[in-house]
């Protein structure tokens, strides 16, 4: 009992950083109807900004509260630089060509990002010294004591305002609003006035400045990042955006959740090596058996 | 060219500049280094400079460029469609100069072994961006998971091999079949996604037999891989200098003296056969009907669909076929290096071989070429460059979507048109 609620908290925290990364994909997929392939490393390169502003203000003497507050803002804003460079140079082209090539340039901005930073950061893991320490323990008379960490509770708290920020965003802003017209038809949504081009730059700046968010908080729960890890990563969060019905951003982050309570749980419980399979299998059931996700709409096909 | 102009494209170059320092500022300008079992930060400012400047400097020289273009619109016609013009008038001598040329390339005077060696990895690729060229250029299928195939093919050679001490010409066909047997496998439950999610799912599974194969230690040998797998020999007649007693080696037999490139140039030839088996095949079966319904079913899947033609079992056997392909190319592989580990069967794999067909010209079969003795050539000049070469070679995937989305030699004509173009 005690083990499962541990495996509980771990999971969800890793299931909000999930949530964080899968919004992206599932904004954007709700807008163009592309999987941006590159958006794992574009969460890669959030979590090495944060990295490099973690180090430089440990040399200052500023708080710690400040710190994370100053750290969050510079990486989201470095981060949503590239999203929004990566949309200019490589999708913007390609919105009337036929559907494979987004993916196949997005393929090809996934490799470039990921071996320019190993080349501008060199391709052995970086760690960073834990920035928040300590946490609660509970059951300390059993034999399994279980911690929640200020840590944990951090992360879980900072997604939960960022999402009802987001939310907000895309419910109540006239942005939000033109965000839902492009999703449903591009070209009435230009005739009525709204800056078609401006509004997917802008998905692409929220996406990616949320995915930066989660790549602070990867690197300060694990400590250790290289230049790979947006691979896994990226598959895992679209995992998580097809499972809560993608182009549903409260769908996004309870995928994310789900994707990262069976990840837990299955290394907890089953195999540790195979906890990569876990994440593979779960996309392949689900797009398989249930391609709609839990709050998705069904996708009909028009002749 | 107006004042106003130059200052628009100077207040846009100046643009580009900030949004380079803010790109490049953090990543390159501070390389994180371990120092003391910390990490420090080491300011790399003159580099970025320089690619700020860079970048400001080439928007502008863009812009004008593209000024002078509008300009004068209309006169110059573009580069890939006069190649692949050329190629459709003159292609049947191209073709065949190109397998004459390759048949007497090791016997060229500046053919010696490196050179022998990456025209055998070129021919490997080639071989395997035909494979790929059926399911992703004439079924329309975009499979990320192919290398996961060509695995498949390796391993099952390896294991054949190694264990029951088949020969090259026996494991072939079966790593063939394993491989088929599993594009099946793999391909029955998820050929109705639709083309996006079908390119994930290929890719999940392509990651899951690499995974599989590292961890299953007791039959792969997980990161340590497989060694000591035969290697070819010719008809029976092995490459050996000092052979076991009693074996007739292939320098004996042809009264030869020993050499090292012996084994080499029978590799080549024995990849430029299976390669140009792979060509024919394709080039055969795309004027049969099971070839026309994959073309069909690329261009339309519900008119395909309302005229009688099953899509999942047509998309199947593109799918088998292809992973067949894969399977032979897999078992040449294993043969020739002697040593496999999963290390060889990486994503990055599935992603050059999909750039080779794609940038080739989906479909276009001498396109495959052009685009592996570009892209191959490409990896190999930067050879010393580790993480740059990938990164120019992600970089021409990218500008060639942009710029050609249809790959160099963009042609989708179709195999049998009705009248007298036919």
């Amino acid at each position: 009992m005690e083990y499962f609620l541990q495996q509980l908290i771990n999971g969800l925290t890793l299931g909000s950083v999930y949530g964080l990364i899968a919004i992206g994909y599932t904004m954007v997929y709700g807008i163009i109807g592309m999987i941006n392939f590159a958006h794992g490393d574009i969460f890669m390169v959030g979590a090495f900004v944060a990295l490099i502003a973690f180090i430089l203000f440990a040399l200052t003497s500023i708080s710690l509260p400040i710190v994370l507050i100053l750290v969050l803002l510079i990486a989201m804003v470095f981060t949503a630089c590239y999203g929004w460079t990566v949309e200019k140079l490589a999708y913007k082209p390609l919105r009337k060509s036929f559907r494979l090539a987004p993916l196949i340039s997005a393929l090809g901005m996934s490799i470039v990002l990921q071996n320019y930073v190993q080349a501008a950061q060199g391709a052995r893991i970086k760690t960073l010294q834990p920035v928040i320490q300590g946490g609660f323990n509970f059951f300390k008379d059993s034999n399994f004591v279980v911690t929640l960490s200020y840590l944990q509770i951090f992360i879980i708290l900072v997604t939960i305002t960022l999402m009802t920020i987001f939310t907000l965003l895309i419910t109540r802003t006239a942005l939000g609003r033109a965000q839902r017209a492009c999703e449903q038809d591009r070209t009435m949504t230009a005739l009525m006035g709204i800056n078609v081009d401006r509004t997917i730059s802008m998905t692409f700046i929220i996406g990616s400045s949320l995915a930066a968010v989660a790549g602070m908080m990867f690197v300060m729960y694990y400590g250790v990042i290289d230049f790979y890890i947006g691979f896994l990563a990226g598959i895992k969060a679209f995992t998580a955006a097809v499972l809560g019905g993608i182009g549903s951003i409260p769908g996004a982050m309870l995928g994310g959740l789900l994707i990262g309570l069976i990840e837990t749980f299955w290394s907890g419980y089953i195999s540790i090596e195979y906890k990569d399979i876990a994440a593979f299998t779960t996309l392949v059931v689900v797009l398989i058996f249930f391609p709609t996700g839990f709050l998705g709409k069904p996708d009909i096909e028009k002749v | 060219m107006g004042k106003d102009l130059i200052q628009k494209y100077l207040k846009d170059s100046l643009f580009t500049g900030i949004v380079a320092l803010a790109l490049f500022g953090p990543i390159v300008g501070l390389r994180t280094v371990a120092k003391n079992e910390a990490l420090v930060v080491q300011p790399k400012w003159f580099v970025v400079f320089l690619i700020v400047v860079a970048c400001a400097a080439g928007r502008f020289l863009i812009n004008i460029y593209q000024f002078r273009k509008e300009q004068r619109r209309g006169e110059q016609s573009s580069f890939g469609k006069a190649v692949s013009h050329f190629l459709d008038e003159k292609g049947a001598q191209i073709a065949i100069g190109a397998i004459v040329f390759s048949v007497i390339f090791p016997f060229m005077p500046f053919a010696d072994r490196y050179w022998m060696d990456i025209a055998i990895m070129m021919m490997t690729y080639i071989m395997l961006g035909w494979g790929l060229n059926i399911v992703i250029g004439l079924a329309g299928l975009l499979d990320l998971g192919y290398v996961a195939f060509y695995a498949v093919g390796a391993y099952s050679y390896a294991l054949f091999a190694i264990h029951f001490g088949w020969s090259f010409w026996i494991c072939l066909p079966i790593a063939g079949v394993f491989a088929a047997m599993f594009g099946v496998l793999l391909g029955f439950p998820v050929l109705r996604l639709r083309g996006d999610y079908l390119a994930i799912v290929t890719l999940a599974f392509g990651e899951m037999v690499r995974i599989l194969l590292l961890n299953w230690y007791e039959l792969t040998k997980g990161p340590d891989g497989l060694t000591g797998i035969p290697r070819p020999s010719f008809f029976g007649l092995p490459f050996k200098r000092y052979p076991d007693e009693g074996v007739e080696t292939f320098h004996t037999f042809f009264g030869l003296e020993y050499s090292s490139m012996q084994r080499i140039i029978f590799l080549y030839y024995l990849i430029l056969v299976l390669a140009l088996i792979t060509n024919f095949f394709t080039i055969k079966i795309r004027r049969l009907p099971v070839g026309r319904a994959w073309e069909a079913l690329r261009e339309d899947e519900i008119a395909c669909k309302s005229l009688g033609v099953n899509p999942r079992n047509t998309k199947l056997t593109a799918f088998a076929i292809g992973a067949m392909f894969a399977g032979f190319a897999g078992s040449f592989f294993a043969t020739r290096q002697a040593f496999i580990s999963p290390e060889s069967f990486t994503f990055i794999e599935s992603a050059i071989i999909v750039a080779i067909v794609v940038l080739g010209g989906m479909g276009s079969q001498t396109g495959v070429v052009l685009s592996t003795v570009f892209l191959i050539g490409l990896i190999e000049v930067f050879r010393d460059f580790e993480s740059y070469r990938m990164v120019a070679f992600g970089g021409a995937m990218v500008l060639i979507m942009v710029f050609r989305p249809r790959g160099i030699l963009a042609k989708r004509k179709p195999t049998i048109t009705m009248g007298k173009h036919g």
